[in-house]
């Protein structure tokens, strides 16, 4: 008999995500992702000025904090056809690029390390022999016994309280936890370890955009933070070191620390090489442009989409064919909720059906999700690292095809494990090397700018509200950690008439469409193996290797001319 | 330096700090921790070897710590936090028995995890609260475990010993409840109206002023004094204006006029690219962000009051000095006590900035100024 399971919170994501999955001869025949939260930052926008617009999509989300800020100002300066400074360009590819490195190792660590690594199972290693692993898959200069066994007892103490906190309550001792004690005394000590590093690489975020989380210096036409090598309140040869020996600490950790850590774990748990699939189509708008050009054919990762896992034809990618549907979503469309409509073109009509609260299921046949279903030529598509390098890969991106190889020639594994939950995870740690070698660069570029005397960092031609056309759209793009983010805006008057965003976990959270396709975690949630249906940690692994982030994901998307939904009194 | 650190040292007992030791924090560290927190909450020296014994032992306080209508960046925040850090915090200072961000269990494990904790430290554990409460249609723009955030709220902050809400949604409503205000959000305080509420506002919180407002509650059984918007007087008490490193600026009439300029290059003030700092109440020009590393006007742009009520309706448009609010603003009364500090404020400016463009022999904006001061 199938049995219905919810699992709800899910835990370590951002925001707010329900899994019901039907089980049956321990596996999932079927599964629905749901979010059960909703702001409606889109119609807070309407009316505003759109240069400040990046403020507010920019709370979309604490956790990819920059991301909405970029896609913002690029659909302005797309609108308004503004050129930045190359000064801007390079600052903003740092930005991004320590966003991802952090973003990337966070989750890994943080968010998604415990769906592989038994705490408990780290008391009983040996510190020894842990210290022998670690030094031979990395150099990493901690890895001595004095310090495995220092972690170790630390850890010991605070079990020995009997509170465990955060770890309280868990799946250890889970069969589906495979890793040797050693290999998970190694992966708490970096659990750690990466919690201080953290802190410190995006630091980088603070000097060039005073704070983080929420950096404050994007300005649509360039960055706010002034550039000068003659004065202490600008960007200065200090401050560019600075910045230099923090990308370096974030390389060597990536290089000594992350990846390691990530074959090391992964050589554990290849059979989930063949799970967790998915659609198998795959969306990237490219990021990191390598020039000023203010166009997106020389990026560090190529635009491109990918269909039916044919990595040897990369499609060509049109914004315009995407659409977004809302069949299984709690909104209403004007002329029928099957048909799906371009972000420009979006209308919003919230059109709750589902339980009040409190409830136990969601009627999974009806609505069920405050996110849309958004479609690539009526496809579903898989968005993130897992797309952004196999399209780089696929595009003949040198340094994505020289990790790829390494990483798939290490694990001994073709190229048809990367479509699984495993290649998912792996591919992040690819996409995050790739950025941890590449962002010293455009440090470099910035520091030889700043010594020809170039020092421009905005360009405020077009700043005042009153050289702007009447009407004007945009679409603004990025590559986030968690993959494409598009944003759309339309200006009239000087003011937003309408503004949508389609994120990341919208593409990859979304529910059926009219059609009946599933989104991607539904997809590749099928045929997991459950091996204890009261401890669902195979769904988490599969959602995890996706690295939700349902605050962005979940929009109000307002038409041309609809009226603004009524605020209830109180 | 060392004799400092010797003074310091005598004031905290000698088996306490072997204690801390054993568990991996070095005296160093810890006696640093506690100079950081008396600073911080203005206390004097001598309450050092309060501090000290307070966040002794395995008194660890239970934290439950609800996210809402938020976007993870208070709780971002805290992993960042410095004095202590965030691993110190979760290992050694606070038992943080539910936090959907970190914590390993889900679905109904975490659910178990949260109510063990409130049946067992029922009127004893802290409420934290990140996000705003939506409230149309009965709640259902944000349900966890099928269950409204309201309701949660109501239950968890209502059986806490004290609720701190983190960041501006929580404290004030925040974005959600900019104007239109869709999903009908409200604070903590509005939500859970019998409860002992702080606010720690600011997008995001400072998380100095998170570690500062619990390492006092841990040494005085209490939550710090506040101002009348429930925020701690130790971190909200100043306008950043008043203590803004470019004040010297402001006064000497040398004002950043466009981003990347000669001024803005040599750090002058940024009112007239549009700082709210005068109208703000918040301690970042002293505690900065990310260790001491920066905040915004230390960066060259201008504060946008980000820990003020309905600042996302009072404070726009970000890059003008006036602050326009026609056709926003829902609660009526925050708005009028809002504009009219701001109006105030602008016209004070207005005539400041004209003295001093006078002295300078720039251009007067005359539809700025009544007269000089």
């Amino acid at each position: 008999m199938a049995k219905k399971i919810v699992v709800d919170p899910i835990t370590r994501i951002e925001g707010h995500l329900r899994i019901e999955a039907q089980i049956e001869g321990g596996h999932i025949q079927n599964a629905w992702s749901s979010s059960t939260a909703f702001r409606g930052i889109e119609t807070i926008l309407k009316g505003r000025d759109p240069r400040d617009a990046h403020h507010f999509t920019q709370r979309f989300c604490g956790v990819c904090t920059t991301v909405h800020s970029m896609a913002s100002i690029r659909a302005v300066e797309d609108a308004l056809k503004i050129q930045i400074p190359d000064n801007a360009r390079l600052i903003r590819n740092i930005i991004m690029g320590i966003q991802n490195v952090q973003d990337h190792v966070i989750h890994f660590y943080h968010l998604h390390a415990l769906d592989w690594v038994d705490i408990v199972s780290a008391l009983s290693a040996d510190p020894k022999k842990t210290a022998q692993l670690a030094q031979s898959v990395s150099d990493w200069p901690l890895s001595s016994v004095k310090y495995f066994k220092g972690i170790q007892d630390r850890i010991k103490a605070f079990v020995g309280t009997g509170r465990l906190g955060p770890f309280s309550n868990a799946y250890w001792g889970h069969s589906a936890y495979k890793l040797p004690a050693e290999a998970n005394l190694m992966a708490v000590a970096h659990y750690l370890e990466a919690l201080e590093w953290q802190k410190d690489v995006i630091k980088i975020h603070a000097i060039l955009g005073s704070k983080n989380p929420h950096p404050q210096t994007f300005l649509v036409g360039g960055m706010a933070i002034p550039m000068d090598p003659d004065s202490q309140n600008a960007l200065n040869a200090d401050k560019l070191a600075l910045i230099g020996k923090l990308l370096k600490k974030a390389r060597k950790f990536v290089e000594n620390v992350y990846i390691p850590d990530l074959l090391a774990v992964a050589s554990f748990y290849k059979d989930w090489a063949a799970i967790g699939g998915g659609v198998g189509n795959y969306l990237s708008y490219g990021d990191f442009p390598m020039d000023n050009s203010g166009g997106t054919d020389n990026l560090y990762f190529q635009r491109g989409v990918i269909m039916g896992k044919d990595i040897a034809n990369v499609l060509e990618m049109d914004e315009r064919k995407i659409t977004e549907s809302v069949t299984s979503s709690w909104y209403s469309y004007s002329d029928g909720d099957d048909k799906g409509k371009h972000p420009y073109d979006g209308e919003t009509t919230p059109n709750y059906t589902g339980p009040q609260p409190p409830y136990e299921f969601l009627d999974t046949d009806g609505k069920y999700s405050w996110v849309k279903s958004p479609r690539y030529m009526d496809q579903p598509m898989e968005v993130g690292p897992l797309a952004r390098v196999l399209v780089a890969y696929a595009s003949g991106n040198k340094d994505a095809q020289a990790i790829v190889g390494h990483v798939l020639k290490t694990l001994g594994v073709g190229a048809e494990a990367l479509f699984s939950t495993l290649g998912r995870t792996a591919a992040r740690g690819i996409d995050c090397l790739m950025l941890a070698q590449k962002t010293e660069l455009w440090l470099k570029q910035l520091t030889d700018n700043m010594g020809r005397g170039i020092l421009e960092v905005h360009n405020a031609e077009k700043w005042d509200p009153s050289t702007w056309p009447k009407e004007a759209q945009g679409f603004g793009y990025h590559e986030a950690p968690r993959g494409a983010l598009g944003h759309w805006i339309r200006i009239e008057n000087g003011a937003i008439k309408n503004y949508q965003a389609v994120v990341p976990s919208t593409w990859n959270a979304g529910p059926r469409d009219a059609s009946g396709q599933m989104g991607p975690y539904e997809s590749a949630l099928v045929g997991t193996p459950i091996a204890n249906e009261e401890q669902p940690l195979e769904i988490l692994r599969t959602i995890h290797s996706f690295d939700p982030c349902l605050a962005c994901a979940v929009h109000l998307y307002d038409g041309r001319g609809n009226e603004i939904i009524k605020v209830r009194a109180l | 330096m060392q004799k400092q650190e010797k003074q310091v040292q005598d004031m905290i007992p000698e088996e306490i700090l072997q204690r801390w030791e054993t568990r991996g924090v070095s005296r160093r560290d810890f006696m640093k921790f506690c100079s950081v927190m008396t600073a911080t909450l203005a206390l004097p020296i001598t309450m050092m070897s309060k501090i000290a014994e307070a966040i002794e032992g395995d008194n660890r306080p239970p934290v439950i710590w609800m996210e809402f209508l938020g976007c993870t960046g208070d709780s971002e925040a805290f992993l960042r936090a410095n004095q202590p850090t965030a691993t110190e915090i979760i290992l050694d200072y606070l038992s943080i028995d539910y936090h959907e961000t970190i914590m390993a269990a889900a679905g109904h494990q975490a659910e178990a995890a949260k109510r063990q904790t409130m049946e067992k430290y029922k009127g004893k554990y802290i409420a934290i609260v990140e996000g705003s409460i939506p409230t149309a249609e009965g709640g259902i723009h944000c349900t966890i475990g099928g269950n409204s955030a309201l309701n949660i709220a109501r239950e968890v902050c209502g059986n806490a010993a004290a609720t701190i809400a983190v960041g501006s949604c929580a404290s004030f409503g925040g974005i959600p409840a900019a104007a239109p205000n869709p999903t009908g959000a409200i604070s903590v305080s509005k939500a859970v109206p019998g409860a002992t509420v702080m606010n720690l506002p600011g997008c995001p919180l400072n998380a100095t002023n998170l570690t500062a407002a619990i390492v006092h509650f841990l040494t005085f059984g209490k939550l710090p004094a506040t101002d009348s918007l429930g925020r701690p007087k130790f971190a909200y008490g100043k306008r950043i204006h008043d203590n803004c490193e470019r004040r010297s600026h402001f006064d000497a009439g040398q004002y950043s006029e466009g981003f990347g300029d000669a001024g803005h290059r040599q750090g002058w003030c940024l009112y007239k690219l549009g700082c709210k700092g005068p109208e703000t109440f918040h301690n970042c020009p002293t505690v900065r962000y990310n260790e001491g590393t920066s905040w915004p006007v230390q960066a060259g742009h201008g504060c946008i009051g980000c820990s003020e009520p309905q600042f996302w309706d009072t404070m726009t448009p970000f890059y003008e000095r006036l602050p326009n609010v026609p056709g926003f603003g829902i609660e009526a009364t925050a708005d009028k006590i809002g504009l009219g500090i701001a109006a105030a404020t602008t016209v004070a400016f207005g005539a400041h900035g004209v003295a001093s463009a006078l002295r300078k022999g720039d251009d007067m904006e005359s539809d700025q100024v009544k007269k000089e001061d």
